[in-house]
């Protein structure tokens, strides 16, 4: 045969395996991380992991049940605060793109994108734990729900955009006025990608530690109002594993554990819209 | 130019424009997308519940000019519009006449079928009259029968209209955005190359459907398809490089064009 068929031949199989093996070298670290987790996370898994407050210091016991539900409350919060302007303000990047706003919040949200997280800790801590002058859950909340809003935004953006313009027209030309085509039309269409973005960005922010530091701060028992300190899981998981007891190294694996699982469901959440994402093309 | 052949048109060769009531009126009409002048002095009178075809090669403001009959033009970022249009004598372009009420009497069917993707067969013909703000069930029930029947849909969709508009075949969707345009019960329909996209036989009930419509409301069909204009429309406007070069009676038109270009364009000679 043609030996430049052949070299050609031999080129593209080797070049196949190199991405084939770089996939897999991504791969890798994943699975290694979560079987490492599940296998010593497991252990000390069970029921009063999921419903105990944490026990004495050295005492073995407890469980993590405040930190579950406290990272659940500050994701709430965070999402409240963060969703409604993130979409709201993607809506408008997207509807009205060569305004003067609309160039100078894009440019700001990309900014803020980059910003350290413990910057919006530091930012919610002068905004909010300063002026009350203690610790509490809505700060944490703030925190969060501030680093939602760019990544929200500009997804909302991006998908918004997706809808065709003949979508638009089409809904203009029935003598529909502009904000209700945007509010009835594009966005049912876009329906899908928001909530996605919106669910990626709630898993990103979930696992966050720097900005609950000096915002949420913490808290050994139940919180009983967003102007109290609140535990977090990935605060917990800290303070575990930094101390020197051993239960409490396998309680901060089984913590990572959870913190994981949960982020996994919501991605899975957000893969299952976007399958069922309605075909715009 | 164009006023000029416009009056030798009427005298010669367009007997039913002067029977006929004029739909809309457009006087010294020019259109432009930033620097590019797309339509350059359009002077002429659509014939009322008659079918109007607007034919020429592409790129001469005949989409242009149809979006300029509801205001659809402005939407372009940077277009700009002078001159006058009239609805039914109403100037659609005064200061103050909202663009929207526009819209709703000039109504507009595109060229690729554009039904809601998000909504089902009922909902997309539904769509103009409850966004407008009418909540009552029956009086939507009713709008929805007769949009479909007008659009010769309702036979074929009746049984489902609580599937997606976009499971139709691409004709169907089409009917179903006519019945869509026709629900909020629009004094115009501006067709833009309708069935462009379509196969023959879709083609050929569109066409049967612009005829049968033509009976109610006015329709001004755009086409670069010279047959298509002979077999539809009672009118016809031939645009050349954003200017009306000859306009009247299609059968005229077709058999004893006055302008040396129009007959080179529907004999094939260029375009």
């Amino acid at each position: 045969m043609d030996t430049r068929y052949r070299w050609r031949r031999s080129m593209d199989q080797g070049m196949t395996l190199v991405c084939l093996l770089c996939t897999v070298l991504v791969l890798t670290p994943l699975a290694l991380v979560l079987a490492f987790l599940a296998q010593t996370g497991l252990s000390a898994l069970n029921w009063d992991f999921f419903t105990k407050l944490p026990g004495a210091a050295g005492e073995p016991g407890g469980g993590m049940a405040n930190a579950i539900t406290g990272t659940l409350t500050l994701i709430g919060l965070a999402g409240c605060l963060g969703i409604p302007i993130g979409v709201l303000g993607g809506t408008f990047l997207s509807e009205y793109p060569q305004t003067q706003v609309s160039r100078i919040s894009r440019f700001a949200a990309d900014v803020m994108n980059g910003i350290p997280s413990i910057v919006m800790g530091l930012f919610a801590y002068v905004l909010i734990v300063l002026p009350l002058r203690h610790f509490s859950a809505l700060a944490g909340g703030v925190a969060l729900g501030v680093m939602l809003i760019p990544t929200v935004m500009r997804t909302t953006e991006e998908v918004v955009r997706l809808v065709p313009q003949s979508v638009r027209e089409a809904a203009l030309a029935l003598g529909i006025p502009q904000w209700k085509t945007t509010l009835r039309v594009v966005l049912p269409t876009a329906t899908a990608g928001i909530v996605t973005g919106i669910m990626v960005a709630l898993a990103r922010i979930a696992g966050e530690t720097a900005p609950l530091l000096f915002t949420a701060f913490g808290n050994r028992f139940w919180n009983r109002s967003i102007l109290q300190p609140i535990a977090a899981l990935p605060l917990q998981i800290f303070a575990y594993a930094i101390s020197p007891f051993d239960d409490w190294h396998r309680q901060a694996w089984a913590g990572a554990l959870v913190l994981v699982a949960i982020v996994l469901v919501v991605n899975t959440l957000a893969r299952y819209a976007t399958s069922r994402q309605v075909r715009l093309r | 130019m164009p006023k000029q052949l416009e009056v030798r048109n009427v005298e010669t060769h367009a007997p039913t424009l002067v029977e006929r009531n004029t739909a809309v009126q457009t006087d010294d009409l020019h259109a432009w997308f930033d620097r590019l002048h797309a339509l350059r002095g359009i002077t002429l009178s659509v014939p009322e519940r008659q079918v109007t075809a607007i034919i020429g090669p592409s790129g001469c403001g005949k989409s242009t000019f149809l979006r300029c009959l509801n205001r659809m033009h402005e939407l372009v970022p940077s277009a700009r519009v002078s001159g006058v249009v009239r609805v039914h004598e109403r100037d659609i372009y005064a200061p103050g006449v909202d663009p929207v009420l526009v819209r709703r009497r000039v109504g507009m069917v595109f060229q690729k079928p554009n039904p809601f993707p998000t909504m089902n067969i009922y909902d997309n013909v539904a769509a103009g009259v409850r966004l407008a703000g009418e909540r009552d069930r029956r009086r939507l029930d009713e709008v929805v029968e007769r949009s479909l029947r007008a659009a010769a849909l309702w036979e074929e969709v009746k049984d489902r209209l609580h599937k997606p508009g976009t499971s139709l075949s691409g004709g169907q969707q089409q009917r179903l955005c006519i019945a869509r345009a026709l629900a909020v019960s629009p004094e115009v329909l501006l067709m833009d190359e309708p069935a462009s996209a379509l196969d023959p036989a879709a083609t050929l009930r569109i066409e049967e459907l612009a005829r049968e419509l033509a009976k109610e409301i006015t329709i001004v069909i755009v086409t670069h398809n010279m047959q298509q204009a002979a077999r539809v429309s009672d009118v016809t406007g031939f645009f050349l490089a954003g200017q009306l070069v000859e306009f009247g009676s299609t059968t005229g038109m077709f058999t004893r064009p006055i302008d040396k270009r129009t007959e080179d364009y529907i004999t094939g000679r260029f375009g």
